[in-house]
């Protein structure tokens, strides 16, 4: 890392050096009496694959929630690439985002649901271009398009014109997916897709996150109890306990050598359950 | 008492003039009972301050008084004092309309409720618009699920047109009555009222109960 050194005037001017497209200050988060997030901080670089890891209860779904604006913060800030998610500037101060920010703001994030959530009462085809045409303005034959090519990325051309109640879970899960996609968001967070599935089609949804995490520019947050594909697709991963970050790391160090025994008795406990 | 074949057809004319009324009075009034019965129910979902409120205490005004005196109380006591003149028939079916909006408004709302959150959260998180996400996503769930309900109130309504009699509207059964006023035999207008009401109301209410067992009832 050289975030240490001085920045050249071309490199502040741009400001693309270190760029951060998530960044957490301080946040806090709380249900009642029940403090979830603690003064929470952490960031996340653009194009990054970040997996958050923890016990059950500590907050990582509560984190993504925030993000995608479905929860407010009661303390601290979340900027997402460089601008306030949770709150937005007015003369000068920094005041909560109201309805209208948050609509601007959530449309560079993108969310796949454990559960899918695809729209029941629409086709495949239109659950991916809904959003296309009503939100980022596309005409019907250009968002049509762009929803079969990424059907055909997921796997489920011939699927075009079917009801997601015709699918399975992982073609559903791929087809929200390609509904995410389909919005190019800059940061797209995965709350346990694959949890809902039944083991033998979990694979085909993590191989295509894979490939799309290694062929695309977008920022992932992810949140698994899928170790391996953890492993493998992770550029680092964050280990979370009562609302703050245990310890961070590249994958290969954090599953290997944890530092913190915390950590160490959270993977033993998740790979014990595995086997 | 015996049955008079010549004189039950003889007032069939009348009866079928009756019969007319009383299915307009049904269209029409259910189509405003589920018209505005969809305006109450968002009105409460999408908790306007104020509006909210009034809209509930309406919504329990008419519910705990019977319908009976509300039209007695619209076309006598309203009307002259705002000044309106709307003739028996449409007062007849605007209350009927307004009386069983407050009734489709709850059987709205149970629908609406029964979308899952996560549809809400789906919707918001492709940043649809607001009115998108209720006629694109919410409604377009809950709306099938509930015209079993719907259908049931429509033949609640159907059912009791004869009560606007009380402001002259001469619906089937106040048509058989007439008939049978100027002659003194009841037995076979009234008979015949009564069959027509069941010839559209059993039927009806098979329909309702497949629609239930297809759609799986809030
Ligand atoms: N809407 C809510 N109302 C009240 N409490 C909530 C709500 N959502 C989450 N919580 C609480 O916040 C804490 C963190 O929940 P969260 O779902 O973020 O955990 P998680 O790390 O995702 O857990 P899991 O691994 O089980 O999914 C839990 O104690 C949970 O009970
Ligand atoms: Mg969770």
């Amino acid at each position: 890392m050289d975030s240490h050194q001085p920045l050249s005037d071309a490199q502040a001017g741009t400001a693309t050096a270190d760029r951060e497209m998530i960044r957490f200050d301080k946040v806090v988060k709380r249900f009642g009496d029940n403090v979830v997030l603690n003064e929470l901080d952490f960031t996340v670089s653009p194009g990054e694959f970040v997996t958050l890891i923890g016990p059950s209860g500590s907050g990582k779904t509560t984190i993504l929630r925030l993000l995608m604006t479905l929860e407010k913060v009661d303390g601290g800030t979340i900027q997402v690439d460089g601008e306030y998610l949770s709150h937005m500037e007015r003369g000068g101060k920094l005041v909560p985002a109201d309805e209208k920010h948050l609509r601007k703001v959530r449309r560079h994030i993108g969310m796949v649901f454990q559960q899918f959530n695809l729209f029941p009462n629409m086709k495949v085809l239109q659950n991916i271009t809904e959003a296309p045409m009503r939100v980022l303005g596309k005409s019907r034959a250009e968002a049509e398009e762009r929803g079969r090519e990424l059907l055909e990325m997921v796997g489920l051309s011939e699927k075009v014109d079917a009801h997601p109640s015709q699918l399975s879970g992982g073609q559903q899960q791929r087809v929200a997916i390609a509904r995410a996609l389909a919005m190019e968001p800059d940061v797209l967070l995965l709350d346990e897709v694959t949890s809902a599935l039944d083991p033998e089609l979990v694979a085909g949804v993590l191989a295509v996150l894979k490939d799309i995490a290694t062929s695309t520019e977008i920022t992932f947050l992810c949140v698994t109890h899928e170790m391996q594909f953890a492993k493998d697709v992770s550029d680092r991963v964050i280990m979370f306990d009562h609302g703050q970050v245990v310890e961070e790391a590249v994958p290969e160090k954090l599953f290997t050598s944890p530092e913190h025994e915390r950590t160490r008795e959270f993977l033993h406990a998740v790979i014990d359950r595995e086997v | 008492m015996n049955w008079d074949w010549d004189y039950a057809i003889d007032s069939l004319p009348l009866l079928f003039q009756g019969i007319v009324v009383t299915v307009e009075l049904t269209v029409l009034g259910a189509l405003l009972a589920y018209a505005l019965g969809l305006v109450l129910a968002l009105v409460r979902q999408v908790r306007v301050p104020v509006l909210s409120q009034l809209v509930y205490l309406f919504v329990e005004f008419i519910r705990s008084t019977p319908l009976l005196i509300q039209v007695f109380a619209f076309y006598y006591l309203l009307q002259p004092a705002l000044g309106l003149r709307l003739s028996p028939f449409v007062t007849g079916f605007v209350m009927l309309g307004i009386h069983y909006a407050t009734y489709t408004s709850e059987v709205y709302r149970a629908g609406i409720d029964a979308v899952p959150k996560g549809q809400w959260e789906a919707a918001r998180a492709l940043s649809l618009p607001r009115g998108r996400v209720w006629t694109g996503v919410i409604l377009p769930q809950a709306v099938p699920r509930v015209l079993p309900s719907l259908g049931n109130y429509t033949i609640s309504m159907f059912k009791e047109t004869p009560l606007l009699l009380a402001i002259g509207v001469l619906d089937v059964l106040n048509r058989a009555q007439e008939a049978a006023s100027e002659t003194f035999r009841y037995v076979e207008p009234v008979t015949l009222a009564g069959v027509f009401f069941l010839l559209v109301s059993y039927p009806a209410s098979i329909l309702v109960r497949k629609l239930e067992r297809r759609a799986g009832t809030v």
